[in-house]
């Protein structure tokens, strides 16, 4: 506890430092560093553009698009380290782990530097702030969404997830059935597990086209899941009488989507992590507070609240159709 | 005598196979129609042929824990072919698959056969070097869907007097290698080497030879099915049939192939392929419980051994008594 209170005096004394230290440079670009896991990873290219593109928008912004060659958590000390060097005003990264880059970090705040973690989190003592993609009740919506947009007058529906005891999917299942209410007419007839195993999922999804004849859509909240109900939903010739949905990467689900098996997915935007996550880091960077319950203006994403971790949440997560698809699967 | 107690025990396992059948029947009838049992027995295809092959080397006293690995990696290769030469005729590609796949089998051979390695260890190396080769290959990445040209995903699907490519694929290996076991001098020296290694080395067989040739039997069909595989669930990745191996070796053993070697069958392999694929298909219609299904599945498993155990110590000294006969 003594610790806490120690580390979040450093921080409020850091971020006074930081302040002093833009105040004092106003006219010089503000210098922000998107950190990612490692270089070459289509999704962190992604976000990079997102990041570019806010940094565009703000004027006066420099990004640093740099990390490691390989996810490594020493690799990201090092580069940590040099950004100190060079006196960075403010990191943003997503973390190859939690622990390891804590204190690499908490040097940087000591020299006044902002740092905040996106998609992959550091321990609270490490960062002022956690911008989670997307959070279990907004997932949990948005695939029920997904699935009874295609549905105008209702019909039965089923989840076909990972393993029965994967934390993430259940907790995303759950927040699904809890807003299950709010769409009349949607019947979740059954949830079966494939385990993650292509043939094991495939032939759960004959199941439930066995089980249930009049199924119109089928929610895997699992690449693998939502990749193998759509071989199966093809195999079995009911394309345009089941649709498959749930969360899946576009490179994947470019064929599911060109064969009309899938109308529509979704998974977290990256383009639009890399730009919040650089709105954020460059509002903190200008004197805006982390604390729990603040709200930071995220530009054309709207705004995040923290909650007692320090922790945000972007938006729901982003959705890909017909109209979208072949701009993004060569991306991730 | 021995003939008569050999077909009991496939004569029991179609028994077991009917009554599970009629079981599944009385909760979900629509199981039982033709269209939906060759659909069982297409999704089976791939355990039959991967349990034909680890029925070949658990006889020679040895054990391919590497097949899943060999038809992920055979299935990795195969897509990238396709993805870098969609053009090549599908022939082609699966000359390849068993070909890469039978190389694959050689390395366990090899290993067995001149560093006389114990294969449990072997396979155990090679079935992580396998899949980690899949990783270096691909980056990590998947070949999905889009990917693949449309006659590469298509062949396991085309209908041949009614039933799919993948299922005559099982049938021909079944009946290609109960010739193969029967009727050739190396499908009876297998039985010989797992028999009794002694008396087959006295016999002027090689030992390690005749396992080195199972090893390789094995995997050129685990690389016929890397691409069966990868063709029906048309996606290639790291992880593929993770954990595909115990199925095989428990669809030879619930087939009443001995774990000691020198006894099974190909129709008995088949058959507890066959058994496990109802099971498998079945579970998911009859709406039970997730952790039910595996306690079921894993039940049936130590059931059909325990009665093959019974059934197998007779059978040993039967066939050995026969073996005496013989020369």
């Amino acid at each position: 506890m003594k610790r806490r209170i120690f580390t979040s005096m450093v921080a409020g004394m850091s971020l006074a430092a930081g302040l002093m230290g833009t105040s004092a440079m106003a006219q010089d670009n503000m210098r922000i560093a998107l950190v990612v896991k490692a270089l070459g990873i289509g999704f962190f290219e992604a976000a990079a553009e997102g990041a570019e593109e806010a940094a565009a928008e703000l004027g006066n912004v420099e990004v640093i698009y740099t990390g490691p060659t390989d996810t490594t958590a020493e690799g990201q000390i090092e580069v940590i380290n040099s950004l100190i060097a060079q006196g960075v005003d403010a990191i943003a990264i997503s973390a190859n782990d939690p622990d390891a880059v804590a204190p690499a970090l908490k040097r940087a705040m000591q020299r006044g530097i902002t740092v905040i973690s996106w998609d992959s989190g550091v321990n609270e003592e490490g960062r002022m702030m956690h911008l989670n993609p997307s959070s279990t009740a907004l997932i949990g919506n948005t695939i029920l969404k997904l699935a009874a947009d295609h549905m105008p007058d209702g019909g039965q529906v089923a989840i076909l997830s990972a393993s029965a005891t994967a934390t993430n999917q259940n907790a995303w299942i759950a927040a699904a059935e809890e807003v299950l209410p709010n769409y009349p007419g949607i019947d979740l007839v059954a949830t079966v597990y494939g385990d993650d195993l292509s043939d094991k999922s495939y032939r759960e999804a004959q199941g439930l086209m066995a089980s249930y004849p009049d199924l119109k859509a089928i929610i895997a909240p699992t690449t693998v899941g939502i990749l193998a109900s759509c071989q199966a939903v093809s195999d079995a010739g009911k394309i345009g009488e089941i649709n498959v949905t749930g969360l899946g990467l576009p490179s994947e689900m470019a064929g599911c989507v060109a064969s009309g098996a899938t109308e529509s997915f979704a998974i977290w935007n990256p383009i639009d992590l890399g730009y919040s996550a650089t709105m954020i880091a460059h509002a903190l960077a200008s004197g805006a507070v982390a604390e729990p319950g603040a709200e930071i203006s995220t530009g054309r994403m709207g705004s995040v609240t923290l909650d007692d971790t320090n922790s945000a949440a972007m938006s729901d997560p982003f959705t890909y159709d017909a109209s979208n698809i072949d701009q993004f699967k060569d991306i991730f | 005598m021995s003939k008569q107690a050999l077909m009991s025990r496939e004569v029991l396992l179609t028994g077991a196979i009917v009554l599970l059948l009629a079981i599944i029947a009385s909760r979900f009838p629509a199981f039982i129609t033709p269209g939906n049992l060759a659909n069982v027995f297409n999704d089976t295809a791939p355990l039959i042929l991967l349990a034909i092959g680890q029925m070949i080397v658990i006889l020679t006293r040895c054990i391919d824990l590497s097949v899943a690995a060999n038809l992920a990696l055979t299935g990795m290769v195969v897509a990238m072919i396709n993805v870098a030469m969609p053009a090549l005729p599908v022939p082609v590609t699966i000359l390849i698959s068993v070909a890469f796949g039978a190389l694959l089998g050689m390395v366990n051979g090899v290993l067995v056969w001149k560093l006389a390695i114990p294969p449990i260890v072997v396979t155990l190396g090679t079935m992580t070097i396998f899949r980690g080769s899949i990783f270096l290959l691909s980056d990590g990445k998947w070949v999905n869907a889009h990917e693949f040209s449309d006659p590469f995903k298509a062949f396991p699907r085309t209908e041949l007097l009614g039933l799919p490519v993948m299922s005559w694929f099982a049938i021909a290996a079944v009946i290609l290698f109960t010739l193969v076991m029967t009727r050739t001098t190396l499908g009876r020296a297998f039985y010989a080497v797992g028999g009794n290694p002694h008396a087959a080395t006295y016999a002027g067989i090689d030992v390690g030879k005749t396992q080195f040739w199972a090893f390789t039997i094995s995997g050129a069909l685990a690389g016929l099915t890397g691409y069966l595989w990868v063709s029906r669930f048309a996606v290639a990745f790291v992880d593929l049939a993770g954990g595909f191996e115990l199925n095989v070796v428990a669809a030879c053993v619930i087939g009443g192939v001995a774990i000691m070697g020198g006894i099974g069958t190909v129709i008995g392999a088949m058959l507890g392929a066959l058994f496990l694929g109802i099971i498998s298909n079945a579970l998911p219609v009859v709406d039970i419980s997730p952790f039910w299904q595996l306690a079921i599945s894993g039940g049936a498993i130590i059931i059909a051994v325990a009665l093959n155990a019974q059934a197998n110590r007779e059978k040993g000294r039967i066939i050995l008594k026969r073996a005496e006969h013989a020369t």
